[in-house]
């Protein structure tokens, strides 16, 4: 084969397209300007041009989480790598892999304090999952290989390259080859769990009387839907997801018993408090899910599936510990209870109690045929109006707060990567730059940005470059005119002192503000115009929507654990509560 | 006190992400100590970690995680030799420092003596050097400068490695 004679600016592009990177969101500047132009020169990889930094990395970010490959974002060094810290944040505490290039100064100005000098490897550190300073351009290949495997394999995660200036000087040639094997030293990876381990978990799942299936976002990182739907049917027990977890067992299942958590179904809650064994795949028993973890479980045996084997054994020690994929120990699980014939009906009372709780403290998904005084809408019914007019088969991405938790209760998920969220960072100003990501993934379907008129702000921007690129994303803006859930602990913990959580003389006009960037602006105020208004919402298939829905401002998302209590311990409304 | 062995890439930041594992997870390190070894692309490192805060199996496996981290040993649980040198100045005189130390068990030497000053060094395990250093705190005491400490497995056990993960493509 011929000699292919690239810059470093060159080979870091061609890199990518031979890492079948078709599409980057960045942002130039100085330090970056070497490697916009290899850009230009080519036509393999298409670079989206975002508003802020942030924004390109919460879209590549939206586009990882929906397709299950890798995002990759462009930036500048100082201010365009210091705005992207939020968006790499984001993505290592989801696990999401993200492979973020960072321009940086040229080499011999390093440590000088040089313009838009930053220590982009120092300041990133505790957020990546591996980094790269760029010595020589001649391994710039290698290390883009580098990259994309370690921020795909394992738990995945985000990794940075930062390439100094002079290293993708176009006048400076060398030979590129991309390699076709990497080797690292001792990167353990763990794919299938041990036999005698699967053994074990077998008989504590066959043995148990109350089981519940547990998973999160891990499950859906490793693609084991199909296959953790087969180990429910398998065992016909109650299955929860957490908030990173949704979709991956299919919300309309009878077995599902919703979102667990903080702000989880009761009977979600109910069965994990009462469950003598949890069967967690894909979990980390986060704060936000076993409220005090010193009440959490206490009757239950714990199984364990995780890639990360630090993940095991950090907040609640398990019975049996299965590192591994969790597609792979899924399958190896499922083969074992074919093989026994294991029959579930012992499991049947147990389902029909968590049946019970649910028909006692559920949830109610049929608000929309409800009248509310003053025909004022309730935000569970904008959500609720919203699956109905998408069918339920629309991407959804969210922002942060109250709006977040309704849409992860209300919108029935049943697919895995098509509920996109922060939900470890809890990162305001996600949703719409995420939302992009997702419809350059998946131009032909439908892509809705369930958000709230706090979050918005913080990257309302992007509108700009919705229009650029026509993206017809629907914007659904739960307007409380406060910020809502911080409003909410006020009201619960702070006696009703609503410190800085109004702005509702300064809200912008949304509707123009929409219709400033080239978009559709729509205002809906009363329930009884919902329903048509959100319908014409989502007919507009060419155009980008902002639906401005002025919600009741003092409704709180219930329900809500204690505390420092257990995960029996909820509110339930303004006035009913699981404990004295 | 836990002796924590661990091998890395000899690479620019991975020393900082090591030292940056413990702050962000909210550990202490008590000593460290850190050199490349006979493979120039490979540093060693010896941790010490107080029982307090930490639990050292999460510590462990933080470490492992960290993709410059090559290999990781728990030297309290393995058959394994500790050592650490101490520098230490005191406002004696030779005979005086040599007094001081005659029923101390382990190696020293005196490096030292000049105006009334006398530098000496101590080699023992933690524990001696910590006995050592508490005696002399009852005397004007002026300097210690100590390696932290060093440590090795006995037998055929060992941290050395040249495996490397081949990942191919197809």
């Amino acid at each position: 084969m011929a000699k292919v004679m690239t810059s470093g600016g060159e080979a870091l592009i061609k890199a990518l397209a031979d890492e079948n990177v078709d599409i980057i969101f960045g942002y130039p500047g100085g330090a970056a300007l070497h490697i916009y132009d290899a850009i230009y020169q080519q036509d393999r990889v298409q670079h989206i041009l975002v508003r802020h930094e942030q924004a390109a990395t919460h879209a590549a970010d939206g586009f990882a989480r929906a397709t299950g490959k890798p995002g990759v974002c462009l930036v500048t060094s100082g201010p365009g790598a210091t705005n992207a810290i939020t968006g790499i944040a984001t993505a290592y505490m989801d696990s999401i892999p993200l492979v973020v290039i960072s321009g940086q100064v040229p080499n011999h100005l390093i440590g000088t304090d040089a313009f838009q000098e930053t220590d982009m490897m120092g300041i990133s550190r505790p957020i990546v999952k591996h980094s790269f300073l760029v010595q020589k351009p001649e391994e710039i290949p290698v290390i883009v290989k580098k990259a994309f495997h370690i921020a795909t394999s394992g738990r995945p995660g985000p990794v940075v390259i930062d390439v100094p200036k002079n290293l993708t000087d176009p006048n400076e040639k060398f030979e590129y080859k991309f390699p076709s094997d990497l080797y690292l030293r001792s990167f353990a990876l763990y794919n299938e769990a041990e036999n005698s381990e699967v053994k074990k978990a077998v008989k504590l799942l066959t043995e148990a009387e109350r089981p519940v299936i547990y998973a999160g976002g891990g499950a859906i990182n490793s693609n084991a839907a199909e296959e953790i739907y087969e180990f429910g049917k398998l065992m016909g027990c109650p299955v929860t997801n957490t908030l990173m977890g949704l979709g991956v067992y299919p919300a309309s299942d009878e077995q599902f018993v919703g979102m667990l958590g903080m702000h989880g179904t009761y009977e979600a809650n109910m069965v994990m408090h009462e469950a003598d064994l949890i069967m967690a795949i894909g979990a980390r028993f986060d704060d936000r899910i076993t409220n005090n973890p010193n009440k959490f479980g206490l009757q239950a045996k714990k199984i364990h599936i995780d890639s990360d084997p630090s993940s095991i054994d950090k907040i609640i020690d398990v019975d049996v510990a299965m590192t591994g994929n969790a597609k792979k120990v899924i399958s190896q699980i499922n083969k074992e209870l074919k093989a026994m014939n294991f029959d579930n009906k012992k499991f049947d009372p147990w389902m029909k109690k968590a049946m019970q709780w649910r028909a006692d403290h559920g949830l109610n998904h049929n608000m929309l045929d409800q009248k509310n005084p003053g025909d004022i809408i309730l935000p569970q019914q904008v959500i609720q109006s919203a699956y109905k007019a998408t069918d339920g088969k629309a991407f959804v991405t969210s922002d942060v707060g109250q709006h977040q938790m309704f849409a992860a209760q209300y919108y029935h998920f049943n697919e895995p990567r098509k509920w996109i969220n922060s939900g470890g960072l809890g990162t305001m100003g996600f949703g719409l730059p995420a939302a992009m990501g997702v419809k350059f993934a998946f131009p032909d379907e439908t892509v809705a940005c369930i958000t709230g008129e706090g979050s918005i702000q913080m990257c309302i921007q992007e509108l700009s470059t919705c229009g650029q690129y026509g993206l017809p994303i629907k914007i659904i803006n739960l307007n409380n005119r406060a910020l809502g859930m911080v409003k909410q602990w006020q009201d619960m913990q702070y006696g009703g002192r609503y410190s800085s959580i109004s702005y509702e003389d300064s809200l912008p006009d949304f509707i123009k503000l929409a219709e400033s960037y080239g978009h559709v602006g729509m205002k809906v105020e009363k329930l009884s115009e919902l329903q048509a208004a959100m319908e014409e919402c989502f007919a507009l298939k060419d155009k980008l929507v902002f639906l401005d829905v002025y919600v009741d401002p003092d409704e709180h998302v219930y329900p809500m654990l204690k505390a420092g209590g257990d995960m029996s311990e909820m509110y339930l409304s303004k006035t009913e509560k699981t404990f004295e | 006190m836990n002796h924590i062995a661990l091998l890395m890439e000899n690479q620019p930041g991975a020393l900082s992400r090591v030292i940056g594992l413990f702050s962000q997870r909210g550990y202490n390190i008590d000593s460290l100590s850190v050199a490349p070894t006979q493979d120039e692309t490979l540093s060693r490192l010896t941790m010490t970690i107080g029982e307090e805060g930490a639990d050292i199996n999460q510590v462990l496996k933080q470490l492992y995680k960290l993709v410059d981290v090559v290999m990781v040993q728990n030297l309290n649980e393995a058959d394994a030799l500790t050592l650490e040198l101490a520098i230490i100045k005191l406002n004696k005189t030779k005979a005086e420092v040599e007094g001081l130390l005659k029923n101390y068990e382990f190696e020293r030497e005196i490096l030292d003596e000049k105006d009334n000053y006398t530098v000496f060094k101590a080699l023992g395990d933690t524990q001696e050097i910590e006995n050592l250093l508490s005696e002399l705190k009852k005397e004007e005491f002026l300097e210690v400068t100590r390696s932290g400490t060093l440590g090795m497995t006995k037998g055929n056990e060992s941290l050395a490695t040249n495996d490397q993960t081949k990942i191919s493509y197809d």
